[in-house]
C-alpha cells in the first residue's frame, strides 16, 4: 500500500496548488471533507471510472465492459476522464497523470465542490455510516450540524469484493457471476426514501383491529330501517370481514418498495447468494444519492470551478486554455447536458435572490417592463445557492426553480418518437411540457416503480410485482428477461402486472417459458 | 502494470468470444462482418450483452433536448440512415467489440471444427531484414547518431570544466561518438497464395457476387490464420479471363458468355510462372453459377484441372452458385471426371445460410 500510495502522490508543486485552491475554496464559504488527490495514469483512470470510482470493487465481466469502452473512446479522441472523485471520509479524487496545470487546477476546483457536496447535502445522508434512523424531520437536519459521518466506502467496497471473491473460491467462478448478473439484474428495484427510516422501530400494532364499520347507504332517518335492513348490513359486514380477513393472510401486507430487501428477507437463498444480494444492493443504495442529484451536484461543481478558477486560481495565460476546457465541459449537442443545465440554474437562482425576484410581490407582477428590471439590490444570491444545495435533489430543484424564462432563454424543448416519420422529433417548447418531461426523466432516476405486490399469488407461493404506470411502458423484451433473473432467486413463478398500450397486462415467467395476459 | 480490471476485461473478452460463438451463422450468412475490416480486426456488433433490468421503453419517453428548431424537426443523431423495416432498430444498439481476425479464425476453427493445415513438405522461405535496434561505439560514419553523439561529447566538455556557456562550442571526439546498430532478423514470407476466381457473366447476380464475397472473407481469414503472410490472386472471367485488383473482382459486372476455361488457363499460367509448387501452397477458388458455354469447353476445363493445376496445387475448390437463371450443369461435371480425386472439392451454395456448410466442406480436410 505504502508502494501506490508513494506511485500516486502529487508532485510538489500540485500539492502547493491544492492547499492554495483548498483555501480559496473555503474562504468562499465551501465546507468538505478532507481530500486526497491521487495522480494516475491513463488506464488507471479507466480503471476506476470502469469500478464506478473505486480502486477495488467485486469482481465482474460489466466493469470489464465499461472499461473496453472508455479505453476505446479515449483512445479514438471521443472522450477523455478528467477527474473523478468518491464520496468517502477522506474525499479521494484523481487527476490524469499528464494533463495541464490549468487543468488539474479546474479539477481540483471541481472537486472541492463536489465534496461539499457530498457532504452537505442531504440526500447524502444516507451513505453515513453511522446513520441512525432519523426521530423526525427536525433530527433529519439538525442533527448533521458539526457532526463528521463517517464513509469509509472505499473499505467497504474493498470488503465486498473480498466476500465476493470467496464465495468464488468456494462455489466456483461461474455461478458467482451468473449470480451476480442476476443480482444487477434487479439492482434498480431498492427504496430510496425508505432506506432513511431503516432500521426504524415499527409501531407496535393494536391488539384488537378497529370494529368494521359497515358504510351505511344514505337515507333520511325513518326511512333508515327500511334502505339498511338488518340482513343488508349483516351481509356486508361478512363481506368486509372476509375482505379484512384475506388481506391479513397476504404477504406482504403493505406492498414493498424494496424489492430487494423482501428477497433477501423472504427467497429461498443459499447463504452465499443472501451474501452476494446483500453486497449488490448496498451498492446500489451507495450509487442512489448521486443519480438522484446528477444535475445539481454537476451544477454546483461548475458554478464553483469557474468562480474559482476566474476569480483565484487561473493566470492570466491560461484563461483561454480554461474558457476552452470549460466550454467543452458545459457543451454538448442537442441532448440536455446536466453541467449545463444544473450551472445555469444556480447562476438563474443567484441573480434571481441578489436582485429580489421571488416573493409574492414578484410573482403577482405581470408587468413585463417592470419584472425585467426588477432589481431590489438584496444580495441574497450566494446565501441562497449554499441553501439549495443542501435541500434539494434534482427533483425539487428541477420543481422549485424552473421557470418559464429560464426554459425560453435555455432554448429547452422535449422530444418524442414520431411514429409517422419512424424517427424522433421536437414535440413542444412549452414550459409545462418540458418541466413534466424534465421532471418524469429524473423522479426516481427514470427508474419504473415496482413494487411486490403478493409474495402467495393464488396460493401457490408466487411472486407478483406491481408496476405503478405513470404513462411510459416497461421495455416488454427487457422485462421478460429481468423477470428471468427473478425466477433465478425467487425459485418459483414470477410475475409483474403493468400495462401495455394502456392495457392491463401480465408478464409471467414460470421457469420454462413465457407468457402474456391481458387483465380485465 | 498489472491492473486489477484486467481480470474483469479478460472475463469480459470470453463472454464476447461465446457471443460471437452462438452468434457464428449469423455473422457468417449476414455478411455484417466484412464492411467493419480494419486491418487486423473487425468490429462485431454483440447483441444483448448487457444485463437487463425492469426499464422503460425508449420511444414513448422521449426525453429533454437544448437548442434550435421547431416542434417536428427532427432531433440530431437519433436520425437513422436509410429507412425501411430496419427502423423498427433504431434506439437499441448492439454494443460493438473489436476482434483480431487471429481470434475469429480459431473461433470459426473450433465452431466448424476445421482441422489445422499441414503445411506442404518444403522448405520455409525466410527473409533476412536488418532492423536498427541499438547505439553502439563503433559504426560507419554514416550510422552516426547525431543527437548521442552530442550528448556524450556534452557530457564530457561539461565534467572536464570545457565548456563554457558564454561560447557554447560542443566538439566531439573519437570517444564520444555513438552509431546505430543493427540486427538481422529472419522473417517468414508468404508461402502460400489462394487463387480466387469468379464467374462474372450476365448469369451472376449481386445476390451471387454478395455470397462469393462473405464466404471469400471467411475462408481468407482462415488462411490466413494458418499462413504467415498469405498472398490473394483475383481472376475474373466471362469469355475471357483477366487478373484484377481485389476491388474489381467484387463489383465488376460483365455480360459476356462464359468460357470457365479461360480462367483454369490463367489460373495455370499464374501458378507456373509465379507461384512454383515446391516453394508454395496455393488454393485456388473457382466460383460460377455453373453455366458453361458448352460441353466441349467443360472438357476443355476438365483437362486443365487435371494437368496443369491439381498437379501443383494443394486442393481445388469449385463453389457453384445458385442463380435466378437455374444452376448449371458444370459442377455435375467436375463431380463425375474429377469426384474421385480428393484433391476437388465441390460445393453447392444455394443461398446465403449454404455458406456455412459450404466453408466447412472448402476446409473441412485440412490440406
Amino acid at each position: 500500500m505504502a508502494d501506490y500510495s508513494r506511485r500516486h502522490e502529487l508532485p510538489a508543486y500540485l500539492r502547493a496548488w491544492q492547499e492554495k485552491i483548498e483555501a480559496y475554496a473555503r474562504a468562499q464559504g465551501l465546507d468538505f471533507f478532507p481530500q486526497v488527490f491521487e495522480m494516475l495514469s491513463f488506464d488507471e483512470m479507466n480503471e476506476v471510472a470502469s469500478y464506478g470510482g473505486f480502486p477495488t470493487r467485486f469482481p465482474h465481466w460489466r466493469w470489464g465492459m465499461e472499461f473496453e469502452r472508455l479505453k476505446k473512446s479515449g483512445e479514438y479522441g471521443l472522450s477523455r476522464i478528467y477527474e473523478m472523485v468518491i464520496n468517502n471520509n477522506p474525499c479521494v479524487a484523481y487527476l490524469l497523470e499528464g494533463n495541464s496545470l490549468v487543468d488539474q487546477k479546474l479539477v481540483m476546483a471541481h472537486v472541492c465542490a463536489h465534496n461539499d457536496f457530498f457532504k452537505n447535502n442531504f440526500a447524502f445522508k444516507v451513505t453515513d455510516q453511522d446513520r441512525r434512523p432519523p426521530a423526525g424531520a427536525e433530527d433529519l437536519v439538525v442533527s448533521r450540524q458539526g457532526r463528521v459521518p463517517t464513509r469509509k466506502w472505499i473499505d467497504t467496497f474493498a470488503n465486498h469484493a473480498a466476500r465476493v471473491r470467496a464465495a468464488m473460491e468456494r462455489h466456483g467462478v461461474n455461478p458467482v457471476e451468473e449470480f451476480i448478473d442476476t443480482c444487477l439484474s434487479l439492482e434498480n428495484l431498492i427504496d430510496p426514501p425508505g432506506r432513511m427510516l431503516e432500521g426504524r422501530q415499527e409501531l407496535p400494532k393494536p391488539e384488537d383491529p378497529e370494529p368494521i364499520e359497515v358504510p351505511r347507504l344514505k337515507a333520511r332517518g325513518y326511512m333508515d330501517s327500511f334502505i339498511n335492513p338488518e340482513e343488508y348490513l349483516d351481509t356486508q359486514r361478512k363481506k368486509l370481514e372476509a375482505e379484512a380477513e384475506k388481506s391479513k393472510g397476504r404477504f406482504p401486507q403493505k406492498p414493498a418498495r424494496d424489492v430487494l430487501r423482501f428477497l433477501l428477507e423472504n427467497a429461498p437463498l443459499e447463504r452465499w447468494e443472501r451474501d452476494v444480494l446483500e453486497v449488490v444492493r448496498e451498492e446500489a443504495y451507495y450509487f442512489w444519492p448521486q443519480a438522484q442529484t446528477k444535475v445539481m451536484n454537476e451544477g454546483w461543481a461548475s458554478f464553483w470551478h469557474s468562480r474559482i478558477m476566474t476569480g483565484y486560481a487561473c493566470d492570466g495565460d491560461e484563461i483561454i486554455d480554461y474558457a476552452e476546457r470549460n466550454a467543452s465541459v458545459l457543451g454538448g449537442g442537442k441532448t440536455l447536458n446536466p453541467y449545463k443545465l444544473g450551472v445555469e440554474l444556480y447562476r438563474f437562482i443567484e441573480e434571481r435572490w441578489n436582485k429580489g425576484q421571488f416573493g409574492k410581490d414578484w410573482e403577482d407582477c405581470d408587468d413585463l417592463e417592470e419584472r425585467r428590471s426588477w432589481d431590489l439590490q438584496l444580495g441574497q444570491g450566494l446565501r441562497k445557492v449554499f441553501e439549495v444545495r443542501a435541500l434539494h435533489t434534482d427533483v425539487t430543484f428541477i420543481d422549485e426553480f424552473l421557470t418559464p424564462e429560464f426554459v425560453a432563454a435555455n432554448k429547452l424543448f422535449t422530444f418524442g418518437w414520431s411514429n409517422r416519420n419512424d424517427r424522433f422529433e421536437i414535440d413542444s417548447r412549452e414550459f409545462k411540457a418540458v418541466k413534466d418531461k424534465l421532471l418524469f426523466q429524473l423522479t426516481n432516476f427514470g427508474n419504473p416503480f415496482i413494487l411486490v405486490e403478493d409474495a402467495n399469488l393464488e396460493n401457490r407461493g408466487e411472486l407478483l410485482l406491481r408496476h405503478d404506470h405513470h404513462g411510459v411502458d416497461l421495455d416488454a423484451e427487457k422485462g421478460r428477461d429481468t423477470l428471468r433473473a427473478l425466477f433465478r432467486v425467487w425459485k418459483r413463478p414470477v410475475a409483474i402486472a403493468t400495462a401495455i398500450e394502456n392495457r392491463p397486462t401480465l408478464l409471467r415467467y414460470d421457469g420454462k417459458e413465457h407468457s402474456t395476459k391481458q387483465l380485465k | 502494470m498489472a491492473l486489477n480490471i484486467d481480470q474483469d476485461h479478460a472475463r469480459f473478452r470470453d463472454i464476447v468470444r461465446g457471443r460471437i460463438r452462438q452468434n457464428l451463422k449469423r455473422y457468417i450468412s449476414h455478411g455484417e462482418l466484412i464492411g467493419r475490416q480494419g486491418k487486423d480486426t473487425v468490429s462485431i456488433p454483440v447483441p444483448q450483452i448487457d444485463i437487463p433490468q425492469f426499464r422503460f421503453g425508449s420511444k414513448q419517453a422521449g426525453g429533454v433536448g437544448q437548442g434550435e428548431g421547431e416542434p417536428g424537426d427532427p432531433v440530431g443523431g437519433e436520425e437513422k440512415e436509410g429507412s425501411g423495416k430496419a427502423g423498427k432498430d433504431a434506439g437499441e444498439h448492439a454494443l460493438e467489440v473489436e476482434v483480431t481476425l487471429d481470434e475469429l479464425a480459431t473461433i470459426l476453427g473450433e465452431e466448424l471444427s476445421l482441422p489445422r493445415i499441414e503445411p506442404r513438405g518444403q522448405t520455409r522461405i525466410v527473409a533476412q531484414k536488418d532492423k536498427y535496434t541499438g547505439i553502439r561505439r563503433t559504426g560507419p560514419e554514416s550510422l552516426k547518431h547525431f543527437r548521442r553523439t552530442y550528448r556524450e561529447a556534452l557530457k564530457r566538455q561539461i565534467s572536464s570544466g570545457l565548456y563554457d556557456p558564454a561560447n557554447p562550442v560542443v566538439v566531439p571526439v573519437r570517444d564520444d561518438k555513438r552509431f546505430r546498430s543493427w540486427n538481422t532478423a529472419l522473417q517468414p514470407v508468404a508461402n502460400a497464395v489462394i487463387i480466387y476466381m469468379m464467374d462474372v457473366s450476365g448469369s451472376m447476380g449481386d445476390e451471387q457476387k454478395e455470397i462469393v464475397r462473405i464466404e471469400s472473407f471467411w475462408l481468407d481469414t482462415w488462411l490466413r490464420s494458418q499462413y504467415k503472410g498469405i498472398e490473394s490472386v483475383y481472376l475474373i472471367h466471362d469469355a475471357v479471363a483477366r487478373e484484377v485488383d481485389r476491388d474489381t473482382f467484387f463489383h465488376t459486372r460483365e455480360s459476356g458468355g462464359t468460357m470457365i476455361s479461360s480462367a483454369y488457363k490463367l489460373c495455370a499460367d499464374i501458378m507456373q510462372k509465379r507461384y512454383p509448387p515446391s516453394d508454395w501452397n496455393v488454393y485456388p477458388f473457382h466460383f460460377s453459377d455453373g453455366d458453361n458455354w458448352s460441353v466441349d469447353d467443360t472438357l476443355n476445363c476438365i483437362n486443365l484441372l487435371k494437368d496443369r493445376v491439381l498437379p501443383n496445387a494443394n486442393m481445388f475448390c469449385y463453389g457453384q452458385v445458385e442463380s435466378p437463371y437455374g444452376s448449371g450443369q458444370f459442377i455435375k461435371d467436375v463431380r463425375e471426371h474429377l469426384g474421385a480425386d480428393e484433391r476437388v472439392i465441390t460445393s453447392d451454395i444455394r443461398d446465403k445460410d449454404a455458406i456455412m456448410d459450404s466453408i466447412k466442406a472448402f476446409l473441412g480436410k485440412g490440406r
